[in-house]
């Protein structure tokens, strides 16, 4: 079923758009694919070179049990269904950063086949994005054309990093959902520590296959954009792509099935490559690995390992914590924030826990500039936190500042407010004494009052905050405000 | 010739044990004869010092009773293998000054064996051919000539070198590797013994690869015994070649029983090639009746699918080979002709470092995985390639082992086939079929031709059973009481 809603208008009526993506997810592993070279990002130019990697003479690739292991439970987290045999064949072209001439990737007997994603829509609604496949295949090394003028430099850390290919059938309708679809599949691959998601690093990037159709009609000959590495872009590309289709269409043109590279400066797609132009990689078979077979007993027991996912987990966040499904859904998306959340939520006012995590703790994470799924904030240090709030030591406001400085130096909850002077004053003798000198202070105002300006009353609070220095615990500065003025 | 270089790997063992003569001798002995024999072009790299201070090494390990296996035994490696520090380049140009950091599998083995390296051999540049003409350092020529002739004849290939320099007591054994024949071949043209064993019994790490799902490393060697021997050091697994298989190695030497009794040998109807010569009959014929002789029973069998071998060995060979030898493109070691982008360097490169054999072979593999002739040739080639296996199955129910000529003829003269790639493909018709199966199989010299040149018998046995090949081709050695030697270096033929 399309979603309501995006839909392209042309001259001639509205469009709708098809797209599918195919997202390069590099596999969390301290070896490569095929060799036990290291694979840490920002190593010097060729440190992290295996002779296998820079594919010496006689140099044989050995399949890295523990990649092969993470793509599996990738597939079991997309729900999808495990292959016990697959093969790796030979991709073969020539780059420079491909030392040995040829990608070893899979082609026709991928490791995972069909499996599912589900979206939830800002309205509440939930789509189901098709997986069509997942497989293993190396990555190549980087070419370097800015070092020098006379040549091109070749780094070959990257050469050999396991990558999963996770390909989605064309069920999304929107710029949008290619972003909440991304951003799930990003939220499950971290959930399950397969990749670490970081786009900016480029362990995940995106290509997007788009076409345009009258809505309800047959698929269109999608344009493929390339390498694409922020949700941003990806959206953006779609949205351009698709409207230069449109455009083209109603032009009396025809969309060529190639591949396009887009330029985000400009806000548009480029041609990169025509399908005349598109290689033969002359995929075969890899002759020196035997297909890779997974013992069905070891598949459960990966299955069984896998932690509470995503959508099982906002689930239990409703039933359990009567949240709402977008607060669930808020909380789930970083694993370590939901984790977060169950351990300090618990025999806590669960309302008030979200509402903290997704306000002030968000905002100071923002404000660190630290990505919500990296949070070093310790479960005691926010159930601390929220303690001090419910039993009035600290004040809303307090508690957002004290946050703030646990998230920049990880300093001890009590140490902070004592430190920041963020103290409620609680005392009823002292509030009182505080009410005592505001209200002779404002006979005039005192007199308004009592003659119905209740509205008055907001003003007295501040005026004995202001007088307590801002430390006066609020609810008893009303309360005894009302017995003072009321009474 | 010097009575050391005669000897064979097990009487230089005994010998050097009882200490009737030291390491360092047998050593120096073979190095004055491959300094005698270098018009043979046998050798394209010599290690004599490594060689003396490893025969040194040696002799302190015999006098304390520690010899291994192979301990102070002189060889020479196919420069197919790497040998860390040593040139290895597959007798290309496009390796040239290729020295790896590293030291192969089976060559390693060797070592720690106790062996001792002479020298790097001459090959057809990276193992393709079958009479050592397409090597980049020139053709070997074979110690044997036609009785009365002086014209200088191919020792076959791949590995002409290690089989030329066994034959002329250049060195007591060689490392070869056989893709499609060429270890048997070479052996078969040069009157020695060319064992393959079965596919993932030697590790390929460190062995530079021609086509990936054939090659197997292998002795070349005076004696079935040395064979035996030699292949107890080169053979074993290998976690780092993920086609290598995981079983013990059992030892080959005591296989050798000398008795065939037990053994059904099969012989094939479809090995009986139109235009063969009749000699080569005749030894086949020769080969059946000593069996025979020595009680075993020797059964026809047939092997329907093997006209189809050679061609879909001509397939799947140079397609694994085209992606092979990508990885040489000038970027990282080896040669480089520089161009104006990467295109022109690649294209500049590989038309100066390869020769024609290896660009036709590129070519044809290219041609054979493109898109809309892979199902054609590719994949129709591995359906074909499995069905041989299964005659192989299916025989194998039978008998335990095959015996076949292992060449269609003996060696010919340097510069004939050479304009017929056909033709000279031919050479490996018999060699090819065991080798798409993955099979164990030998050649054993076992007679002359009318003009005196060697041909050899050949057996094929099931998989991993290396013991009753070795059994078998034993009693066929003792049967065949070849006991001809060319002529050393310099020398007429003493016959």
């Amino acid at each position: 079923m399309s979603a309501p809603g995006y839909r392209i208008q042309g001259r001639e009526g509205e469009w709708e758009i098809a797209v599918g993506l195919e997202v390069h997810a590099q596999v969390i592993s301290e070896a490569k694919l095929f060799s036990s070279a290291p694979t840490a990002f920002g190593a010097e130019p060729n440190s992290q070179v295996s002779l296998v990697d820079a594919a010496m003479p006689g140099m044989l690739p050995v399949i890295n049990r523990h990649c092969v292991a993470q793509a599996v439970r990738t597939g079991l987290a997309l729900e999808a269904e495990i292959n016990l045999t697959s093969v790796f064949d030979r991709k073969n072209y020539f780059y420079p950063d491909l030392p040995p001439g040829y990608q070893i990737s899979q082609y026709s007997r991928p490791i995972v086949g069909r499996g599912r994603v589900v979206l939830d829509l800002e309205d509440g609604a939930q789509r189901t994005v098709g997986i069509t496949r997942l497989h293993l295949e190396m990555d190549a090394g980087k070419s370097i054309h800015d070092r020098r003028a006379d040549a091109t430099c070749v780094d070959l850390n990257r050469a050999g990093v396991a990558l999963m290919e996770i390909v989605s059938e064309p069920d999304i309708r929107s710029p949008e959902e290619a972003g909440l679809y991304l951003r799930k599949l990003r939220s499950i691959l971290r959930y399950i520590g397969t990749c670490d998601g970081n786009m900016e690093q480029g362990s995940l990037r995106a290509d997007v296959n788009v076409s345009v159709r009258r809505p309800g009609g047959a698929l269109g000959t999608r344009c493929e954009v390339k390498n694409l590495n922020s949700v941003r872009f990806v959206m953006k590309a779609i949205e351009v792509e698709a409207a230069r289709q449109v455009e083209l269409l109603e032009d009396g043109g025809a969309v060529e099935l190639e591949t396009r590279l887009f330029d985000p400066d400009r806000g548009v797609t480029r041609s990169m490559r025509s399908k005349e132009e598109a290689h033969d990689y002359r995929y075969f078979p890899d002759p020196d690995l035997l297909p890779l077979t997974l013992d069905p007993a070891w598949v459960d027991a990966e299955r069984a390992r896998l932690p509470e996912l995503p959508d099982v987990r906002k689930a239990r966040f409703m039933a359990d914590h009567g949240l709402s499904a977008y607060d669930a859904g808020v909380l789930v998306a970083a694993r370590g924030i939901a984790d977060l959340f169950d351990e300090v939520a618990d025999e806590r006012d669960a309302k008030r826990v979200a509402n903290f995590i997704m306000g002030p703790l968000f905002g100071a994470l923002n404000r660190a500039g630290i990505d919500n799924e990296d949070c070093p904030v310790p479960a005691d240090a926010l159930a601390a936190l929220i303690d001090r709030m419910a039993d009035g030591t600290v004040s809303n406001q307090g508690a957002s500042t004290v946050i703030q400085t646990v998230v920049s130096t990880g300093r001890d909850v009590d140490a902070i407010i004592e430190e920041k002077g963020l103290r409620q004053v609680s005392d009823a003798g002292a509030i009182e004494a505080l009410v005592e000198q505001v209200i002779a202070d404002n006979p005039d105002k005192v007199a308004d009052y009592r003659d119905g300006k209740t509205k008055l009353a907001g003003w007295f609070v501040g005026q004995v905050m202001k007088a307590s220095g801002g430390k006066a615990n609020p609810r008893a500065v009303n309360e005894a405000l009302r017995a003072r003025l009321d009474g | 010739m010097s009575a050391l270089t005669a000897l064979t790997i097990a009487d230089a063992r005994a010998g050097l044990a009882a200490r009737t003569f030291s390491a360092r001798e047998l050593v120096d002995a073979h190095i004055a004869a491959v300094e005698a024999g270098r018009g043979l072009n046998a050798f394209v790299a010599e290690t004599f010092d490594h060689a003396r201070a490893g025969a040194d090494a040696a002799d302190a390990r015999l006098a304390a009773g520690e010899g291994r296996l192979l301990e102070g035994i002189p060889l020479a490696v196919k420069d197919l293998f790497c040998t860390k520090g040593v040139r290895s380049q597959a007798c290309s140009k496009i390796l040239e000054g290729f020295a790896p950091p590293y030291e192969s599998t089976v060559t390693a083995n060797l070592w720690s064996a106790g062996a001792l390296m002479l020298g790097k051999t001459n090959m057809d540049e990276f193992a393709m051919g079958s009479a050592n003409v397409t090597s980049a350092d020139g053709p070997v020529v074979n110690p044997w000539r036609r009785r009365g002739e002086d014209k200088p004849l191919v020792p076959g290939g791949s590995s002409g070198g290690s089989a030329a320099a066994v034959a002329a007591r250049l060195c007591l054994g060689a490392t070869g590797t056989d893709t499609g024949g060429s270890i048997r071949q070479p052996a078969a043209f040069c009157g020695i013994v060319g064992m393959k064993p079965t596919y993932g019994r030697c590790s390929r790490w460190g062995m530079i690869a021609f086509a990936s799902s054939l090659d197997q490393a292998g002795p070349l060697t005076r004696t079935v015994e040395d064979a035996a021997l030699m292949l107890q050091a080169m053979a074993g697994h290998d976690p780092r070649d993920s086609t290598s298989i995981d079983r013990p190695v059992p030892d080959y030497a005591a296989s050798l029983t000398g008795s065939v009794r037990d053994l059904t040998i099969g012989v094939p109807a479809e090995y009986r090639m139109e235009g063969m010569p009749a000699e080569i009959e005749a030894l086949w014929a020769d080969g059946v009746r000593w069996f025979r002789e020595a009680g075993a029973t020797v059964v026809d069998i047939s092997l329907p699918l093997t006209r189809y071998a050679l061609p879909t060995y001509y397939i799947v060979a140079p397609a694994e080979a085209s992606s092979n030898l990508a990885r040489y493109d000038g970027v990282r070691y080896g040669l480089r002709v520089e161009g104006d982008d990467p295109a022109e360097m690649y294209a500049r490169t590989r038309a100066a470092g390869f020769g024609r054999e290896v660009r036709r072979r590129i070519l044809i593999g290219t041609y054979v995985l493109s898109a809309g002739y892979y199902d054609a040739y590719y994949l129709k080639a591995q359906k074909v390639r499995t069905l041989i296996a299964r005659d192989f199955e299916a025989a194998f129910e039978s008998v335990d082992a095959v015996l076949t000529p292992t060449a269609p003829f003996a060696a010919f003269a340097i510069g004939e086939k050479m304009d017929d790639p056909i033709a000279m493909y031919l050479n490996d018709v018999f060699t090819v079929p065991a080798s798409l199966a993955g099979l164990p199989a030998i050649s054993v010299p076992a007679g002359l031709t009318a003009d005196g040149l060697p041909l050899g018998l050949h057996l094929i046995a099931r998989p991993f059973d290396e013991p009753t090949l070795f059994r078998a081709a034993g009693v066929l050695e003792s049967a065949a009481a070849f006991g001809h030697r060319p002529p050393a270096p310099g020398e007429a033929e003493a016959a």
